[in-house]
């Protein structure tokens, strides 16, 4: 009776739905959260845990996945984050048919991103790192019915997939360098590979590969094409998980390739640049949910800044910013998409006076947007303190990092007062008046990851002493002691922030200027790295249709042209490359042999020479016979027999197909004259050379072991005398198992391609 | 094709080619022969009856369509392959159940095992790829003539 009152409320707060299966989930991913929050107390002192199952042992690859305070943050965001974002979807997806799907597809997802961050073994991380680029693809393609939402996932899938296949170079050729592929192993040889002369080549394939994955300019543009997803797909791949992961990649190498000055520069440069412009063009946005897409690209251009740092407070910084902005950006998507769903539009120039109607829904997007906007005492403003503290101590350049961090914090100050005001304050819209707060399991979401940003601030020590410091004690590969505090007293990180604020600020109230200005810009044909993905997938296009139709344009005679090309050029390759062409020595010949000879040149000639396809088969068939007749005169018995019967039996299928096939000759002076020659050389190319090769063949001297193991095993181990027969059923049994698949296959697509009729053309079509 | 002279022949010729590519296939394993020789016996000799007779009347003669028997042939061969690995722990190991070992070591009884199944399954793979290909190829000849506008 209990159980049915708890579900009626239950039913009736989250909106009315009857069926409760589709909590499950998330309550799945809650329990995972739970689990790994049992991990935080000994990993905070320092433990870690490694589970390894063997895999590919021959290979150094093991299914090895490891615990450590940078693995289990990226854990705890997952699942948290996750199941958040699952009991959202749930209501938000309450009445759609593909709510399974989507769910589906986000546990996957979840499941991969745990994968890619536990994971040890680099190789096994590759797997997972390939598992959610295919997941996110088919994440973002959701709306499948739509092409440009088809467009944009295909857009995410290649940059994504493309970058992957850089970085499993990359990483193979670490593992080459540091003799194992154990992420853990690694710190212990950094010094190794640093110095290795190539070191250079392996941090540029890693770091393209981070780059894709984590939007870094010039790689950033699938990002904010990738917010055809929806709403709560993008909060979770686009906020906390995926585009973190490449940002986890370079804090897990770190300890391997970090500390040279090629890293300092390589990734304060590209982080910075990216941080900077992101944020502008974040600026220019008007839909808010674009307008958030640039942001998390903006973060992550900070987050690899501070990477490349090389301090502790860089790290630091790096380490609570990631934290802080799964929690306000995922939030503050979320709260997106409530707008959206409630009021049906997410342009910020349609919305007006929603306070009124949703107080709840404002609350949570302020507290999100302060600590976006790093308003103490919120952990956006620890976070910001950090990272103006490890800009002033940077390696690389003091005055660049905190240039970069001032300018792009200032302006995301500005678009945090734009989500947080201007929708809710102002006049009633169109769009507005109806709108109402959403059901429970919309917002606890939000609402749980804003004041979680709100409790971190005012307990800093939580957040230091469980998260940041044993992340970057993962990192420095060393135990690090790091205090995080709200107050620390009035220094120039202090006077940094409260310039920031003031930059902002000004900003924010000039926001609708700069908006059109950069708009027009825009328009004018600035900054466009899309267009060299365009060009380059237009690129490859044209080269696959060109190739495609020199080589397969449906006309037999020109795969025949194009198999007998290759062949001719591998032929002689060899033949000139392994040492040229020797004078045969004729061997002495009986009468017999010459008059086979005499009979299968002759048969050869005639065969091109004929005007009618009758002759020409049948002097095909006396070819065969006399190579067979060669065959029994050499004791090739099993051999003359079977190229008896295929000779016969081709005759059998050529005269069927004789019926059909179209006149011999083409009229003359049909085909260019150059055709026949061309022809005839390839003919001579390859007739010439397979002689030449087959003479090379029996001028080396012949390796009998094999044929004498086969003659001495064949009665007493396979108990039959006939070797050829022993070698093809026992001895070299699969060889012959995998050629009578193809024949059966071979068989059968013969049977589709005769069966299948070309569809009729419409008889309209034709005068 | 309407020959009484083939027809006659085939009705002779079709049953002894069969038997021949049996024998051709039993005596492989010692003499020259094997499945892949009897296989193209065999279907020589289902090519000789389609001529003489139909496409149909030779399926019907096949009992099943040759692809089946193609299929068929390919599961047995898989069969003796599993025996294999079941039995002695590697796919398509040779399987001899009625040899004995005799006390001074030789092997002594019948040498048939998994060797011969694989062996008959090449034959039926090679019978059945060649007569699906062949009959599939007259039935599309029929068809064109039958309607020579669409040429």
């Amino acid at each position: 009776m209990a159980d049915v009152t708890n579900g009626l409320e239950a039913r009736i707060a989250l909106g009315g739905s009857s069926d409760l299966r589709r909590f499950a989930p998330a309550l799945a991913s809650i329990i995972v959260f739970g689990i790994f929050c049992t991990a935080l107390p000994p990993v905070a002192a320092g433990e870690t845990f490694r589970f390894v199952w063997p895999w590919i042992p021959a290979l150094g690859i093991d299914l090895s996945f490891v615990v450590d305070g940078l693995a289990l943050t990226f854990a705890l965001l997952i699942t948290g984050i996750g199941a958040l974002v699952l009991l959202y979807t749930a209501a938000y997806f309450q009445k759609h048919p593909g709510l399974w799907r989507l769910l589906t597809l986000l546990g996957l997802f979840e499941l991969s991103m745990l994968g890619l961050v536990l994971a040890d073994n680099l190789i096994v991380m590759f797997v997972f790192w390939e598992l959610t680029t295919i997941t996110s693809f088919l994440l973002v393609g959701f709306d499948h019915d739509k092409a440009d939402a088809r467009a944009k996932a295909l857009q995410a899938l290649l940059v994504t997939a493309a970058g992957g296949l850089v970085l499993l170079a990359g990483l193979i050729l670490l593992g080459a360098l540091a003799g194992t592929y154990e992420a853990s192993a690694l710190p212990a040889l950094g010094d190794m590979t640093r110095g290795d002369p190539m070191y250079v080549v392996v941090f540029a394939l890693v770091f393209v590969g981070a780059m894709t994955k984590s939007a870094l300019i010039p790689f950033h543009f699938w990002l904010p094409n990738a917010m055809a997803a929806p709403t709560p797909v993008s909060a979770y791949l686009h906020s906390a998980t995926m585009v973190k992961a490449g940002i986890y990649l370079l804090a897990r190498l770190m300890p391997a390739l970090g500390g040279t000055e090629l890293w300092f520069w390589t990734l304060t440069l590209f982080g910075g640049t990216t941080a900077v412009l992101a944020s502008v063009w974040a600026l220019r946005q008007s839909d808010m949910k674009l307008a958030l897409a640039h942001t998390t690209v903006m973060a992550l251009g900070t987050l690899a800044m501070f990477l490349g740092g090389g301090t502790v407070y860089a790290l630091a910084g790096a380490a609570a910013f990631l934290v802080v902005h799964a929690f306000y950006k995922a939030s503050l998507f979320l709260v997106v998409g409530i707008i959206d769903k409630q009021t049906g539009t997410r342009r910020i120039e349609e919305l007006g006076g929603l306070g009124r109607r949703m107080k709840l829904t404002w609350a949570i997007t302020l507290l999100a947007a302060l600590s976006m906007a790093g308003v103490p005492p919120l952990m956006g403003f620890i976070a910001k303190e950090l990272q103006y503290e490890a800009a002033l101590g940077a390696a690389s350049s003091p005055f660049l990092v905190a240039g970069f961090a001032m300018a792009a914090n200032a302006m995301m100050v500005a678009i945090a007062a734009n989500i947080a005001l201007r929708p809710f304050l102002g006049r009633t819209t169109e769009a507005t008046a109806a709108a109402s707060e959403p059901p429970f399991a919309m917002w606890i979401g939000p609402a749980v990851l804003a004041l979680g940003g709100l409790l971190f601030g005012l307990f800093p020590d939580v957040l230091g002493d469980f998260l940041v410091e044993p992340t970057i004690s993962a990192k420095a590969g060393e135990p690090t002691e790091i205090t995080l505090k709200l107050w620390h007293g009035i220094n120039v990180p202090l006077m940094m922030s409260v310039v920031t604020l003031a930059g902002g600020g000004i900003i924010f109230f000039a926001a609708t200027a700069i908006r059109k200005r950069l708009a027009a810009a825009e328009a004018g044909g600035l900054w466009d790295a899309e267009r060299g993905y365009d060009r380059a997938l237009g690129g490859l296009k044209a080269t696959a249709m060109w190739q495609t139709q020199l080589i397969q344009n449906g006309r037999l005679v020109h795969y025949v042209w194009w198999t007998l090309v290759s062949f001719a050029v591998l032929l002689w390759s060899a033949i000139v490359i392994g040492g040229g062409i020797g004078v045969p020595t004729l061997p002495s010949l009986a009468v017999v042999e010459w008059a086979l000879l005499g009979l299968i040149a002759f048969a050869a000639v005639a065969v091109p020479l004929t005007q009618s396809r009758t002759t020409a088969l049948l002097s095909l068939g006396i070819l065969g016979a006399g190579i067979a007749l060669l065959f029994v005169l050499y004791g090739a018995v099993d051999v003359a027999i079977t190229q008896l019967l295929v000779e016969t039996l081709v005759v059998v299928l050529i005269a069927v197909a004789l019926l059909r096939l179209p006149r011999l000759r083409l009229p003359r002076g049909s085909a260019a004259p150059g055709v026949a020659w061309g022809r005839l050389g390839l003919s001579a190319l390859v007739g010439t050379g397979v002689g030449v090769g087959l003479l090379a063949v029996l001028a080396t001297p012949f390796d009998r072991t094999i044929t004498d193991f086969y003659d001495a095993a064949s009665v007493p181990d396979a108990f039959g005398r006939n070797v050829v027969n022993v070698i093809l059923v026992d001895f070299r049994a699969l060889d012959t198992y995998g050629e009578i698949a193809v024949v059966v296959f071979a068989a059968l697509g013969a049977l589709a391609l005769l069966r299948v009729k070309p569809a009729k053309e419409p008889s309209g079509d034709q005068a | 094709m309407n020959s009484i002279i083939l027809l006659a022949g085939a009705r002779i010729l079709t049953p002894l080619m069969l038997a021949f590519s049996l024998f051709v296939l039993l005596r492989g394993h010692n003499e020259p022969g094997g499945g892949f020789i009897g296989g193209l016996v065999a279907a020589t000799a289902f090519a000789l009856y389609a001529k003489a007779t139909s496409t149909t009347a030779t399926v019907q003669a096949l009992r099943m369509q040759p692809a089946t028997v193609a299929a068929l042939g390919l599961a047995l061969a898989t069969l003796a392959g599993l025996w294999g690995l079941i039995g002695a722990g590697n796919f398509l190991m040779g399987m001899w159940p009625l040899l004995a070992t005799a006390a001074d070591g030789a092997k002594v009884g019948l040498p048939i095992g998994s060797v011969l199944l694989f062996d008959i399954g090449v034959y039926l793979v090679v019978v059945g790829s060649v007569l699906t290909i062949l009959l599939a190829l007259e039935d599309d000849v029929a068809e064109a003539e039958r309607r020579p506008e669409a040429e």
